[in-house]
């Protein structure tokens, strides 16, 4: 069953006098539990259609299909609760909230999604176990590590059982130990049975990925099933 | 997602920037405070006064030459005839639906005698008729009133207010004791109880007499009586003042199209009097107050703008997660109008608490002005909401993805 299934969009910005084509003509399906990376230089329109594939932004002309239902059409709210309920974001820069402490910032989708109070809290702090912050529970992003703020932005992510994990390079402000460990993670992720899109330029982390797409200038350069990267499994990673 | 959530997100949000809540906090304390301490002030100054008033002289108007405060101009002043004492004795005689209908005099600035000793020249000597022991509501502690038969003999008596007991009969009985007010001896024949203080002042330095003994010492001519009239209660306080108003025409010979040359003068009077002065007052103050409150308010709305952007990433992040736009902009308002909302309480308890104290050194009652605190807080919530508007629409139509780009 596919989740995705985008048909001939474009996305025209307007900078100025001058019309940018981020997108010309791109069409792609992503299947439930695939592991999608997406590849290009910047300006390769990479990051439009990350926004677009999060419901941040639409089309300018095309179909965008989300579990069968067209996005292109949809009201700011509707956009706002689909955001809520089917996508979930990794940044590159975590895009966390400074002041609240992991558990909060875990439960902000569950606000907005309306979830009581006592059941919130549980399932976030359910979701910090899972990612090994157990012992980080009320710690604040400032008295975390790189690493463990985007575990912690990985268990917002994972708190609402979205059917998206969209990761925006994140990796990116990671050194490569850490990196590798929260590639580990989503690797776990991925077995469990998410369907996860990576956008990336780098080689290495796209290889984790079992399918990668590439992008230039606006439209799909390739797109291939790979043979995925062995994930050595670090015992840190994994759950305790 | 319902209010109560976006309200505790606006209120952790309020909390997490403490020192930025202080600061706009305090300019709505300032334009609140402002408002309630003056309202305070004056609030208890008219329960002062009224209630002074009241305890003077209950269900008692009187009829003078002029209107001894305002309006009456100079023109009346020296036009007017004087109000004789045989005027008062004619209207007790007509009106008969009063009570009570007396006569009385006062001279001021007065050193009575006794013996070798003296009291300071600030004593009050007042002539009555004996109906006015009644209208001023003085009640004898001990030894007898006076009566008509000594106001028709010009008796050389008279009734001492307890000041005058401290000053000049510390050990003895006054009763029966003759005291001297410039040269003429008097019989002390009562004392009168000692009435409430108004404003921090004693009440109590006068003395006394028939006011045939009192035209006798300062002289009949050229002085205006003053008439006071109690009625029997409060339901016929008004027919009695018409009719007063009505037969004064006819004792002063007053043809139908003349204006009055009389003025009553009653507690309504009197407290609409005070009125004329605090009602100017209380309306200055509503407007600086409502100046500093605006003032305030673009405080406000500057500080919001600011938190806005500096939380542009936090906005984004939030609408990324799935927050809706009236969410965000609920977010924001709520935390204007909380802001506003304790702001106003905080001045409001400070404003009661200050203008209290202030107030005391005037010796007034203690009061809290119900309807300004009313008002007050709803200025408050208003200036949040008008203030709030803006930066609450500004931050709840960021676009998401400038907004997490934003550094």
């Amino acid at each position: 069953m596919n989740i995705i299934n985008i048909e001939h969009i474009t996305k025209i910005y307007k900078v100025g006098l001058e019309e940018v084509h981020a997108l010309r003509d791109v069409s792609l399906r992503i299947d439930k539990n695939e592991y999608v990376a997406i590849m290009g230089p910047s300006g390769s329109g990479k990051s439009t259609l990350m926004n677009m594939l999060g419901c941040l932004d639409t089309p300018t002309s095309g179909k965008y299909e989300f579990k069968g239902v067209s996005v292109s059409e949809m009201t700011d709210n509707e956009l706002a609760k689909i955001r809520n309920k089917e996508i979930g974001f990794v940044f590159q820069t975590f895009n966390l909230l400074a002041r609240s402490d992991a558990v909060h910032n875990v439960e902000l989708p569950l606000i907005y999604a309306g979830i009581p109070t006592a059941e919130r809290r549980e399932r976030a702090i359910q979701a910090l176990i899972d990612v090994g912050l157990k012992d980080r529970l009320h710690h604040k992003p400032n008295e975390l590590s790189g690493g463990q703020r985007q575990r912690v932005a990985i268990a917002r992510a994972l708190v609402t059982n979205p059917s998206i994990i969209l990761a925006d390079e994140p990796t990116g402000n990671l050194d490569s130990k850490t990196g590798e460990e929260i590639m580990g993670l989503f690797h776990e992720i991925h077995e469990k049975g998410n369907t996860i899109i990576l956008v990336t330029h780098e080689e290495y982390i796209a290889e984790h990925a079992a399918r990668i797409v590439r992008l230039k200038d606006g439209l799909i350069e390739s797109d291939e099933r790979v043979e995925r990267r062995y994930i050595p499994k670090i015992k840190t990673t994994v759950a305790q | 997602m319902n209010i109560s959530q976006t309200f505790s997100i606006a209120v952790q949000s309020l909390r997490n920037n403490k020192l930025r809540t202080g600061l706009t906090i305090l300019g709505v304390v300032v334009g609140i405070f402002s408002i309630i301490v003056i309202m305070t002030i004056i609030t208890m100054l008219q329960k002062s006064i009224e209630e002074g008033l009241s305890q003077l002289n209950k269900y008692t108007f009187q009829i003078q030459k002029n209107d001894p405060t305002f309006g009456g101009g100079p023109r009346f002043r020296e036009t007017r005839p004087d109000i004789k004492i045989e005027e008062a004795y004619r209207l007790k005689e007509l009106l008969t639906n009063a009570k009570y209908v007396a006569a009385e005099q006062w001279q001021f600035g007065i050193v009575v005698k006794y013996g070798n000793k003296e009291t300071n020249p600030n004593i009050q000597v007042a002539g009555i008729t004996a109906d006015a022991i009644k209208t001023n509501n003085w009640n004898i502690e001990y030894g007898r009133e006076i009566r008509e038969t000594d106001v028709q003999y010009s008796a050389n008596v008279c009734l001492i207010g307890k000041d005058i007991v401290d000053k000049l009969f510390p050990n003895i009985n006054p009763v029966g004791q003759t005291i001297r007010v410039g040269g003429r001896p008097l019989q002390v024949i009562g004392v009168i109880e000692a009435q409430p203080a108004l404003f921090g002042q004693s009440r109590d330095n006068y003395i006394v007499l028939p006011i045939t003994t009192w035209q006798s010492m300062y002289g009949k001519y050229g002085r205006s009586v003053n008439i006071t009239v109690m009625s029997y209660g409060k339901e016929d306080y008004n027919d009695v003042i018409e009719a007063a108003t009505g037969y004064m025409r006819i004792i002063r010979k007053l043809s139908p199209g003349e204006p009055d040359n009389f003025y009553i003068y009653s507690n309504e009077s009197m407290i609409s009097q005070v009125n004329d002065i605090t009602g100017p007052i209380k309306i200055g103050a509503l407007a600086v107050s409502i100046i500093a409150l605006i003032a305030a308010g673009v405080g406000i709305m500057n500080i919001m703008l600011v938190s806005v952007t500096e939380r542009t990433r936090e906005i984004g992040i939030r609408k990324a997660l799935g927050a809706r736009k009236t969410w965000i902009l609920t977010q924001f308002l709520i935390e204007a109008v909380v802001l506003c909302f304790i702001g106003g309480i905080i001045g409001i308890l400070l404003g009661l608490g200050i203008g209290n104290f202030a107030g005391s050194f005037l010796n007034a009652q203690t009061a809290i002005p119900v309807d300004w605190v009313i008002i007050g807080i709803t200025l408050c919530v208003l200036i949040g909401v008008i203030f709030g508007t803006y930066p609450a629409y500004k931050a709840a139509n960021l676009d998401p993805i400038e907004a997490l780009r934003y550094e």
